[in-house]
């Protein structure tokens, strides 16, 4: 294909991907590296992409030190009692000590937070959340990063790191594709900061057809963050902890407001309260460390999110559905009655659209619930991510290799939902990471660690040839078939897409079947994605558009086979609510007290997988 | 759709195109006019809907799950820092206008341009602290948050 090749030379900070986690790390590596050269190289256009691209109504990551309070250890408790046990403790600490700076930040940008008029701290919604008028927080933080780039290329498709040839396992920048002229972009760089997002769309949506896109994390969320790292070899953990959440039912319109701020709250078919009936024989499975159905009056420890979700789905199993909000009471009151739609105006739109359509007003009917499909992502109340150092002050050995945010691959590291094993970060821990990452990138450069990095041209020309392969395919094999889209050559990427969510769903434990699989299900399932993966080196793509998706498409298939994995190894259900093991349906901390981790050999494509300590750096109570 | 376009709004002027984070809307080559070409992959951000300088991009719920009749609107200032939405219910019993802030201070004025910040020390550089802190996380003079500043000790190893 005769597509221009575009070289961007001597870049010392590419960051790949500015969403939440890009955006800071673009921001803050201007300010260590004042005179170091910081390209952003972003999907979609900055000013809304990402999560966050609608806007948000909280942030939900704060600590309110300022205020007295919270401080980040208690912040590490709530998260690793959520997460069942399983974090990274010293990357969540460090995350949660400089989170409030973040959000300050953005309080004198001009972001409107909401304040609590008696205390003059900010207005909560919960323990850990704020409210604020966030529609602009994407083009605010947007700004703050074009403020602080060399230059900023929109509409790029990153499809592979680049590696160095003088130097293995060592990043040197990475390759991708303009979605608009369909030029081959070259990124020559020192240090590459991941931001590029978790994966909706890897397990079959709840909606169907036209609907497909209402999905609760953006359907352009293709896991790129998971499939650029794995591709480079870079380890990964906690890829099988994957989210399912209780959201309003079509629309996925969130609920921590409406919990939280509102009051309203859940009941079944019959108008009965449900979620404590499950938990007893719940704790029989998981244990009374993480569920005390007795002491929980006085430990007032909340419930993980995910047992909270077990007793939902076997409510419904049950017959006991639909499960409903209970918001005709706060709906009385026109104050909550307009916070709960600015809630979703401010980011879920969808939301109000389905309920104008179908005319459910919650001040006169209690709107229906559902459980999504799973999504992956590590900055929600999941943690799927890279492998990274932590901080040199707080890290035992087995997390520390120098530069915080690091993966285990030189000079490439992670933020946001690419950062394993720190859940609950959110949007504003999801910046913080960046600017953590920009700061350990700026000092590795700074450190000489980037000297000598050679790019060849045979590395740069057979990327090349890889990227456009999709176009020459359906070129090559179009006018075999009168028309159409049914072809004995190819698949396109829509039907590579609606395959891989079938088979991700029934194998590895999405909606249809209750999230439920099993070993055997689970190598049936590696054994099609195998299958798949010779399939994907015969996607075919009409335009650049459609090669936009078939690179989306690869990334997920990298990410789902990585979930997949994790869960074969996890030999355990750590984590009922979101997925179960039939065959081990026990929480078993004996053998399973501990992170998984694994990386794919770039040359063979073969997994290994590890367990690593969990290390309890914060204490239980103290 | 979920997105269309109306036909005689559009001047095909692109701000849409410019703005999907999901890259489908699209310029149609015979009409010079936006249209959605991929309505499966569209999130209802709306981010399109706001950048439309006509009005002329609308949104149809979701037909595998929304019926029709409905409306929702949006008109967004980024001049008068706000955000105003009208929704209608398809039966017309409600009819609700909202507004919102979304900025409290002139667009972008207030974001420093760090490569003119002071240069950071080396004590900085080897600090645990990033840009403004922790003059950003406190009131008072206290320093970052240590394990031992909290009163803490480091507990490798121990597992509970
Ligand atoms: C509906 C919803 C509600 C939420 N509510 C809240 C809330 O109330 N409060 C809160 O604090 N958090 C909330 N979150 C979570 C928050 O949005 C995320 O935690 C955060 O945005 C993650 O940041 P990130 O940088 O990792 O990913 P993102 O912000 O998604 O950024 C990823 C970026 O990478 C780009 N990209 C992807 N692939 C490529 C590629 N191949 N090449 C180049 N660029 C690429 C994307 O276009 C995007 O810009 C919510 C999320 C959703 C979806
Ligand atoms: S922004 Fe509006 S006027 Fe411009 S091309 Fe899109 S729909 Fe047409
Ligand atoms: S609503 Fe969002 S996803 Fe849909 S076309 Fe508009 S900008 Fe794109």
């Amino acid at each position: 294909m005769a597509y221009k090749t575009v070289v961007e030379d001597n870049i010392d900070v590419l960051v790949v991907g500015a969403g939440l986690g890009g955006t800071g790390a673009a921001w803050e590596a201007r300010y260590w590296g004042q005179d170091k050269k910081i390209i952003i190289a972003e999907k979609a256009n900055i000013d809304r992409s990402g999560a966050v691209a609608q806007g948000l109504y909280a942030i939900n990551c704060y600590m309110g030190t300022r205020f007295g309070e919270n401080n980040p250890e208690d912040h590490v408790r709530y998260a690793r009692m959520d997460l069942m046990g399983m974090v990274r403790e010293d990357l969540l600490f460090d995350m949660a000590r400089h989170v409030d700076s973040a959000v300050h930040q953005f309080e004198e940008w001009g972001m409107p937070i909401m304040r609590n008029p008696k205390t003059g701290s900010y207005l909560r919604e919960g323990r850990w959340q704020i409210m604020i008028h966030g529609e602009s927080y994407k083009p605010l933080v947007a700004e703050a990063a074009k403020k602080s780039a060399d230059k900023v290329y929109n509409r790029i498709c990153v499809t592979h790191l680049l590696m160095d040839d003088s130097k293995a396992n060592r990043v040197a920048g990475a390759v991708g594709f303009n979605v608009r002229t369909g030029d081959y972009h070259v990124f020559k760089s020192k240090t590459v900061i991941v931001g590029a997002g978790g994966a909706s769309n890897i397990f079959k949506p709840r909606s169907v057809g036209e609907g497909a896109g209402r999905v609760w994390y953006a359907p352009w969320s293709s896991g790129s963050a998971y499939g650029l790292m794995i591709q480079a070899g870079a380890k990964m953990t906690q890829m099988e902890n994957r989210i399912v959440l209780a959201r309003f039912k079509d629309g996925y319109g969130p609920v921590g407001a409406y919990f939280l701020h509102l009051k309203t709250y859940t009941q079944n078919c019959n108008g009965e309260e449900y979620e404590s009936k499950w938990f007893p024989a719940l704790s029989e499975m998981v244990g009374k460390a993480y569920l005390d159905t007795e002491g929980q009056h006085l430990s007032h420890k909340p419930i993980p999110t995910c047992l909270r979700n077990h007793a939902f789905i076997n409510e419904v199993n049950a017959g006991r559905g639909p499960i409903h909000m209970v918001t005709m009471e706060a709906f009385q009151d026109p104050h909550l009655e307009e916070i709960g739609w600015h809630n979703f105006l401010g980011m879920t739109v969808g939301q109000a659209v389905l309920w104008a359509a179908t005319d459910v007003n919650p001040k006169f009917e209690n709107p229906e619930l559902t459980t999504s499909e799973p999504y992956v992502m590590g900055s929600h109340a999941t943690g799927c991510g890279a492998w990274c150092s932590g901080p040199e002050d707080l890290s035992p050995p087995e997390y520390y290799w120098g530069y915080n945010r690091m993966t285990t691959v030189e000079g490439l590291f992670g933020a946001g939902d690419a950062v394993g094993g720190t859940p609950h970060a959110f949007s504003s821990g999801s910046f913080t990471e960046g600017r953590l990452a920009a700061k350990a990138a700026c000092k590795y450069i700074d450190d000489g660690k980037a000297a000598g990095i050679r790019v060849s041209d045979e590395q740069i020309a057979r990327r090349k040839q890889e990227i456009y392969k999709p176009m020459e395919h359906y070129k090559v094999y179009r006018n075999e078939i009168t028309a159409g889209s049914v072809n004995p050559n190819y698949i396109n990427p829509r039907q590579g897409l609606d395959r891989l969510q079938k088979l991700m769903d029934e194998y590895c434990a999405g909606v249809t079947v209750s999230y439920m699989t099993n070993e055997k299900l689970l190598h049936i399932g590696l054994k099609k994605l195998k299958i798949m993966e010779e399939d994907l080196e015969k996607v075919a793509a009409e335009d650049i558009h459609e090669l936009l998706r078939a690179w989306e498409l690869k990334h997920r298939h990298l990410t789902s086979e990585s979930v997949m994995q994790h869960t074969l190894f996890r030999k355990e259900t750590r984590w009922p609510g979101y997925y179960y093991r039939g065959d081990a349906m026990k929480l078993d901390d004996e053998n399973w007290h501990v992170l998984t981790v694994s990386r794919r050999d770039p040359q063979t494509g073969e997994y290994t997988m590890e367990k690593a300590p969990c290390y309890h750096i914060v204490g239980k109570d103290d | 759709m979920p997105t269309f376009v109306y036909m005689t709004r559009c001047d095909g002027c692109g701000h849409c195109v410019d703005i999907c984070p999901s890259d489908i809307m699209h310029i149609d080559k015979v009409t010079r006019r936006a249209y959605n070409i991929e309505p499966n992959m569209c999130w209802e951000c709306f981010s399109c809907v706001k950048a439309c300088p006509h009005h002329a991009i609308d949104v149809r719920g979701y037909a595998d799950f929304a019926p029709l009749g409905h409306s929702v609107r949006v008109h967004r200032d980024e001049e008068k820092g706000v955000i105003a939405w009208r929704i209608k219910f398809r039966n017309g019993e409600k009819d609700m206008d909202l507004l919102a802030p979304i900025t409290t201070k002139p667009w972008g004025k207030h974001i420093p341009q760090l490569r003119d910040a002071a240069a950071p020390s080396q004590e900085m550089r080897n600090s645990q602290l990033l840009f403004n802190e922790p003059k950003y996380i406190r009131l008072d003079e206290g320093g970052l948050h240590t394990l031992e500043s909290n009163g803490l000790k480091f507990k490798a190893g121990v597992y509970y």
